[in-house]
């Protein structure tokens, strides 16, 4: 018998009754759209989270005080981010910016706002990726000068002043202190990281004497290494490395700092969202072999309703390999179905969650992959051959004269 | 002479039915010829379907020997009686037994399909369904028939592979009696025309009455063969 009319014949037997074909294929369409869009949202999860680790700069080392069974580390200093900063030690090191951050008070002719304030020095802005849109950003002179001068982030200046032009003049207070607006930022777009856009830059010198009083006047809180290359950054971390523990950074032997690559940062990111993605991917794998089990169970009942069709069809000739065919055709058909109708739904569901996350400022972008699809297509015929199996085996063994004699 | 359609020598079936052992045929043993009509009768209990069954291939004998059509058949595997129940042996049932969602000319072709014919399968199922007076109904669906017009659609299919007997179970038993007659008139028909071999199982002595000769069966044995 060719496949065509197995199927017409399949498809006419799945229509006579409608909503039980249906009912049966909602099981397989729910399992699919839930294990597409669950991949797609999972994806879309990673690439915007490994978005937003690039987007903080390229080739980094993020160097903080303070190491795994070390106490009372000596805390990093603006001499030691100097210190790196040297051709000969340090050849693979591009720049060196330093920081210190805190959340404080900014206030406006009334409005106030609790937002993030970094203390930097000037070659923040290049090894972050940071534009400037108006002004210019903290210079060496303002290091110097410990100015009360303020860059603020293009979220921050609409906030505050309700526009982003125009703004380099005027005055705001962080915490008792009035500042003067230097420069504004252009916008890096959202981020999983929360928003870049809502910070506010003051010189490191300014902020270590006003603003963030730590316990030791020169102190820290993190460097920020950017190295000549993709291809330097294993280098520039040895001597990065050797240059601190020159500075009396590893007294008892030990070091008393933290390197952290950027690589290391997206790599276990895009690990933590590859178990997501797999996590979600599992919930909706078992929904669609819960469908399986709802084919299964409905085919059973045909066999026993069509039981007379059955041993008819073999008293007039139908060898045991065509009742099986048959059979399985119709349940692969049912979860075929149900798993094209499923890719179509999970089209949509991934659709309207972009647009939510869009809505709400969130970058996620919901990645339907070609192989996602295919794989929950195929699974899903695959879910249909295998719940199929029995109850057209079960068909297909039947005796002819006990089916003919059933009513 | 020709070698007869059917040898059934010591043909005997036990049935287990949970303990007790069931003799349904004790020894039976007859010879259809080529073309003849027989109606086999016997009051139910008497061994008569599952010598129908024995005899259309359905079901395997305990003991004995079934030569149809010169081929030994007591003992082949399933699918090989398949084969044979396709190519050689055609059925009509007292309740039709037609595939209630196909058309009456898809219901013909379904033995072809079995049989593996793919060329000028609609074609010959439309004849078949002309022969039997319904060529006004080829894609009329069971349900819109009369039990005489489904009957026919049965006897066209049970026809379309040329088999060499046909096996009738009560053709007539579910019909008023002149469907009933004009079925019986129409079997006998096909068999001066196509010289198929007919065997009629019935309650009805007058339709056995029609055939050339009535095997009686009693207690699973053969009382009179006249």
């Amino acid at each position: 018998m060719n496949i065509g009319q197995l199927i017409l014949e399949a498809l006419d037997s799945l229509k006579s009754n409608k909503l039980r074909t249906s009912l049966t294929m909602l099981g397989v369409i729910i399992g699919v759209a839930s294990v597409i869009s669950m991949l797609a949202i999972g994806n879309g999860a990673s690439s915007s989270i490994s978005d937003s680790i690039n987007s903080i700069g390229t080739n980094l080392l993020f160097i903080s005080s303070g190491a795994k069974d070390v106490s009372n580390p000596q805390p990093l200093t603006l001499d030691d981010a100097e210190a790196l900063m040297d051709m000969d030690l340090a050849p693979s090191v591009a720049n060196v910016a330093a920081y210190l951050t805190t959340q404080a008070q900014v206030s406006y002719s009334g409005t106030s706002d609790s937002i993030s304030v970094f203390a930097v020095t000037p070659a923040y802005a290049e090894v972050r990726n940071l534009e400037i849109s108006e002004g210019e950003f903290i210079t060496n002179e303002m290091i110097s000068k410990r100015s009360t001068v303020v860059v603020i982030g293009s979220e921050t200046a609409e906030n505050i002043f309700g526009r982003t032009e125009n703004i380099v003049g005027e005055t705001l207070r962080i915490e008792k202190n009035q500042y003067r607006v230097v420069g504004v930022l252009a916008s890096k777009g959202g981020s999983s990281l929360g928003s870049q856009d809502n910070q506010v830059y003051i010189p490191i010198t300014t902020g270590q004497s006003r603003l963030i009083r730590r316990m030791n006047r020169e102190r820290v809180d993190s460097i920020i290494v950017q190295a000549t290359s993709a291809d330097t950054v294993e280098s520039a971390t040895q001597e990065v490395t050797a240059i601190l523990e020159g500075r009396k950074h590893a007294k008892t032997g030990v070091d008393d700092f933290t390197i952290m690559k950027q690589e290391d940062i997206l790599e276990s990111a895009t690990s933590i969202t590859d178990v997501l993605t797999l996590f979600l991917g599992g919930i909706g794998g078992i929904s669609l072999i819960v469908g399986g089990i709802g084919i299964m169970n409905i085919m059973l009942v045909s066999v026993t309703e069509r039981t007379r069709e059955i041993g008819l069809r073999k008293a007039l000739g139908a060898k045991r390999r065509d009742i099986l065919t048959q059979f399985l055709v119709e349940s692969s058909l049912l979860s075929l179905g149900g798993g094209i109708i499923g890719v179509l739904i999970a089209a949509v569901i991934s659709a309207i969650i972009g647009k939510i996350a869009s809505n709400n400022s969130l970058s996620l972008a919901p990645v339907m992959g070609i192989d996602s699809i295919l794989l929950a297509t195929i699974f899903s015929l695959v879910v249909g051959v295998f719940f199929g199996l029995y109850p057209a085996n079960r068909a297909a063994g039947l005796e002819p004269v006990e089916a003919l004699r059933s009513e | 002479m020709a070698e007869p359609v059917i040898q059934v020598q010591h043909l005997k079936k036990v049935y287990q039915m949970g303990e007790i052992e069931v003799n349904a045929l004790r020894d039976v043993s007859f010879v259809v010829e080529r073309g003849e009509v027989i109606s086999i009768m016997g009051p139910s209990g008497s061994g008569k379907s599952t010598l129908m069954n024995i005899l259309g291939c359905l079901d395997r004998p305990t003991a004995g020997e079934y030569i149809l059509d010169g081929q030994t058949v007591s003992n082949l595997r399933d699918d090989d009686l398949a084969l044979i129940r396709n190519r050689k042996v055609g059925f009509v049932f007292q309740s039709f037994n037609l595939l209630p969602r196909e058309t009456a000319v898809a219901n013909v072709e379904l033995p072809m399909r079995y049989a593996g014919v793919k060329e000028n399968r609609r074609k010959l199922a439309e004849d078949a369904l002309v022969s039997v007076g319904l060529g006004d109904r080829l894609t009329h669906k069971p349900t819109e028939l009369s039990g005489g017009q489904q009957q026919r659609v049965a006897l066209a299919r049970a026809l379309i592979n040329n088999p060499s007997i046909i096996m009738a179970d009560e053709p007539t038993g579910n019909l008023d009696s002149k469907s009933g007659k004009e079925i019986m008139d129409l079997i006998l028909e096909m068999n001066k025309e196509r010289g198929t071999t007919i065997i009629i199982v019935t309650h009805d002595p007058g339709v056995a009455a029609q055939t050339q000769r009535i095997i009686r069966l009693r207690d699973g044995l053969i009382e009179v063969a006249e």
